[in-house]
């Protein structure tokens, strides 16, 4: 049966291109992997190959032809016997305009070939990603606030009333829960540099190796690029790997694994395969440990479809989100403070306490402002809140604790309450967790605003190594009142 | 070696040669598989031609020997991770050429449900863990699946496949390092075929026998003549024992060819036509398991012929399949992102 050879699209941007040179005539053999022609495409002159074998029969497109449109038939392929002039196609001889692509057998489906240069469905739907997203955005249907302000007991704490605690640092909390998931979970194991033998550079492994064992804390070599892919690499596999980074600075050395292997395995095989790790370890200021080693990258990781990004404020935070982040079936990035690891706080003692991602806390409870913040902010947010107590301003803190999924919704409930809100971040201006916040307030309480709402980051510099600069480089406390009184008009 | 030529001289009558380390079923079984994964990539390079298949499309002809001969030498539940120029690999280990062929196309019917695409397809079942766009990004992740395997105890062996390009990136030696440090069962497989995209090794590469990399690091290795489907297989015993054995991973240098362009759209100018064609007239590795098959009189070419109709009519199959199957559900856009 003789068939169309169709002008080849050799791009992903081809949409037409001039037929430099024949270098088979009519009349020739052609077999597979023949070179049948040269074109000139957008970007540079291709060899045409032949796929089919056969007789070239008619040739359509004489050479030197320009604008020759993609898929417009350039030759006949005859097979075996046949006569050329049985083989016209049904746009008749010579006839390459793309026009008539409709009517041959071989062109492709329309709305294919389009797919490429307009907008598509799904482009058109990611324009106004609230319309489809699946975070909650209908606020009103969660409320948990009665009608005087008062929140659900849920919001507010963690567990039932009367549950005995114990005080605890956060350093402690993060071993007790990964060791108790280890315990649970045998294809659980801890990897990175020094978490063994060492004890932990932090100490947040300390004696985990004597009780597991080499097996299961493992001791890398300074390799994050390295070991973040073989931890990529066992999830897939079927492991659990909790892999710790000395410090957050060091996984940009690793940056392409949790995005590119990590966060997007998922998606791109369709929901067949997911990679259940947890890359933790601290992250932002520690002190005096100048621009290299002082970064919070938290705005950066929540950008991200396919991970899970929480940051722990308190040890009641950090245990129950760890074991939350071991059992996540996906890349969990858990992001620690230095600072924190030595500060106590009361913990539930439970057998198994755990706190889902995806759900604030309300620390404290307020009807003048709402400040948001997590991690170490929510140190400036309390402070600040307890010194505007004094002074007459009451104020909501909201701790985030997760920042994918992100609870908006309580955000958005206090802030319809108290109809103002500052968020406080250490992290950089540009692009923050702040901004973010504010232009979804904007969008779904715009009605409620009585003030802008204010992101207050840590400034646009490099950490400066200087104590006094230091200082100046974080939020402050100071500043954190200041905003809530622009925002109060006080 | 021996050629077409000789294969045609070659008396239908006269009794069956015998051939080292392979039988007569598994070199057909070759053949057809080489052959499936020559014609099913012809197929991608028509339709891409078409419009039917967008963006990047990496094309593995040339280089077919070097998974038939390896996959040859695997046990069921052994693992493989590839980069983008995925297909054959995933052709070789017993994936379906429908399903495969449809994600090209991005359809529903494709093994991500079109939203993997060339480069990024995987299958639980068949252990194959993709199909990675980011070059050598799958050398660590080999040896984490490895890790796994040895973590639990299971004797699997997982194939890390990467390129002339890839063997000079940072990660591939962090991954060597630690695979040897804590022995585990991988083998690295390095398919030189000699250009990392449209630079040669001569232009890239200070060290060129990749292979001796492995040695400042202490892992065994060899290097492969990659046309020849038997020399493959039996250097992929070679490695398998090593790893199986429990000595840690294993390096095979696989030297190839790949007769099309890095991608659709590489014009080729970096090498000259004559030097390709000479490859694909002297070396052709589906060529070379023919004339074996002919010479040695252990099929005819009526046998052959049935073969090559056999396997057009797969691709074919695969090629409707992935023109009828529906693109996904624009639901679709927004499942699989979290588990």
């Amino acid at each position: 049966m003789a068939t169309n050879i169709l002008m080849p699209a050799l791009s992903p941007t081809m949409e037409e291109g001039t037929l430099a040179r024949w270098l088979k005539k009519e009349g020739d053999a052609v077999k597979s992997g023949d070179i049948l022609a040269e074109i000139e495409t957008d970007k540079a002159t291709m060899e045409f190959e032949a796929v089919d074998e056969g007789i070239l029969g008619k040739i359509l497109v004489s050479e030197g032809t320009e604008g020759v449109k993609v898929n417009a038939p350039i030759a006949v392929l005859l097979a075996e016997g046949e006569d050329a002039s049985a083989a016209v196609p049904s746009g008749g001889l010579g006839s390459a305009d793309p026009e008539d692509r409709a009517n041959l057998d071989q062109a492709p489906v329309g709305d294919i070939a389009g797919t490429g240069d307009s907008p598509t469905t799904a482009e058109k739907k990611m324009a106004d990603p609230m319309a489809e997203a699946p975070v909650p955005a209908t606020p009103a249907s969660l409320v948990t606030q009665s009608g005087n302000g008062q929140w659900s007991a849920d919001r507010l704490s963690d567990v039932p009333e009367g549950t005995a605690t114990k005080t605890m640092t956060v350093r402690e909390a993060l071993r007790e829960a990964m060791s108790e998931e280890m315990r649970r979970d045998e294809t659980v194991f801890l990897m990175g540099e020094e978490v063994g033998e060492y004890q932990g550079a932090y100490k947040i492994s300390q004696g985990m190796l004597d009780e597991f064992g080499p097996r299961r804390v493992i001791d890398t070599p300074i390799t994050e690029h390295g070991f973040a892919g073989i931890g990529v690499g066992a999830a897939f596999g079927g492991l659990r790997p909790i892999v710790e980074f000395m410090t957050f600075n060091f996984a940009m050395q690793a940056m392409d694994h949790l995005i590119n292997s990590a966060a997007k395995t998922l998606y791109m095989s369709g929901g067949q395969m997911g990679c259940p790790i947890v890359f933790r370890g601290p992250n932002g200021a520690a002190a005096r440990v100048a621009a290299q080693h002082s970064q919070d990258f938290a705005a950066w990781f929540m950008q991200v479809p396919g991970l899970r990004v929480v940051m722990p404020y308190s040890a009641s935070d950090a245990k129950g989100l760890m074991k939350t982040a071991i059992r996540d079936p996906n890349p969990v990035i858990f992001l620690e403070n230095e600072i924190l690891y030595g500060r106590s706080f009361e913990v539930p003692v439970m057998d198994d306490f755990t706190i889902p991602f995806g759900k604030a806390k309300v620390e404290r409870v307020g009807k003048d402002v709402t400040i948001v913040s997590f991690g170490i902010g929510m140190t400036y947010a309390l402070q600040a809140a307890e010194e505007l107590g004094k002074q007459g301003i009451e104020a909501e803190v909201i701790n985030l604790r997760s920042l994918r999924p992100l609870d908006l919704p309580t955000v958005l409930e206090s802030v319809r309450k108290t109809n103002r809100c500052v968020t406080v971040e250490e992290g950089w201006p540009q692009g923050s967790v702040g901004s973010y916040l504010g232009s979804q307030i904007m969008r779904e309480a715009f009605d409620f605003l009585d003030a802008p709402v204010i992101s207050l980051t840590g400034k646009d510099v490099p950490m400066p190594y200087a104590a006094n600069l230091e200082k100046l480089a974080l939020v402050t406390v100071p500043e954190v009142i200041d905003a809530v009184k622009q925002v109060t008009y006080r | 070696m021996a050629t077409a030529t000789a294969a045609q001289t070659a008396q239908p009558a006269a009794e069956s040669a015998p051939i080292p380390n392979v039988s007569k079923d598994e070199l057909i079984k070759f053949y057809r598989e080489m052959l499936l994964i020559r014609r099913f990539e012809e197929k991608a390079g028509q339709l891409y031609g078409m419009g039917l298949i967008g963006g990047f499309c990496h094309l593995y002809i040339g280089q077919e020997a070097v998974v038939v001969g390896l996959e040859a030498a695997t046990e069921e539940g052994d693992k493989r991770v590839t980069s983008y120029r995925d297909h054959g690999h995933m052709l070789a280990c017993g994936m379906d050429a429908r399903g495969v062929m449809a994600e090209l196309t991005g359809r529903e019917g494709g093994y991500s449900k079109g939203k993997g695409g060339s480069m990024h397809m995987f299958s639980k079942e068949r252990h194959f863990y993709g199909g990675h766009g980011i070059v050598a990004a799958q050398v660590p992740i080999g040896a984490g699946l490895a890790f796994a395997d040895k973590y639990l105890g299971n004797g699997r062996v997982t194939f890390a496949y990467f390129g002339d390009g890839a063997a000079n990136q940072g990660q591939v030696y962090e991954a060597y390092n630690m695979a040897q440090l804590w022995a585990l069962p991988v083998v690295f497989v390095i398919e030189n075929n000699q250009y990392a995209m449209g630079t040669s090794v001569k232009r890239s590469t200070m060290s060129r026998t990749y292979w001796e990399r492995g040695a400042a690091y202490g892992i065994a290795g060899e290097e492969v003549d990659g046309m020849d489907v038997l020399a493959v297989k039996a250097a992929g015993q070679r490695a398998v024992e090593h790893c199986r054995s429990g000595a840690g991973p294993y390096i095979l240098e696989v030297k190839t060819y790949r007769y099309r362009g890095h991608s659709m759209s590489d014009p080729a100018k970096y090498r000259t036509r004559e030097e390709v064609q000479k490859m694909k007239e002297e070396r052709d590795p589906i060529e070379h398991v023919r004339s074996m098959l002919l010479t040695g009189n252990h099929a005819t070419e009526d046998d052959l012929k049935a073969i090559d109709r056999e396997i057009k009519e797969i691709v074919n199959e695969a090629a409707e399949f992935s023109k009828e199957s529906p693109e996904p559900d624009v639901s679709e856009l927004w499942t699989d992102i979290v588990a």
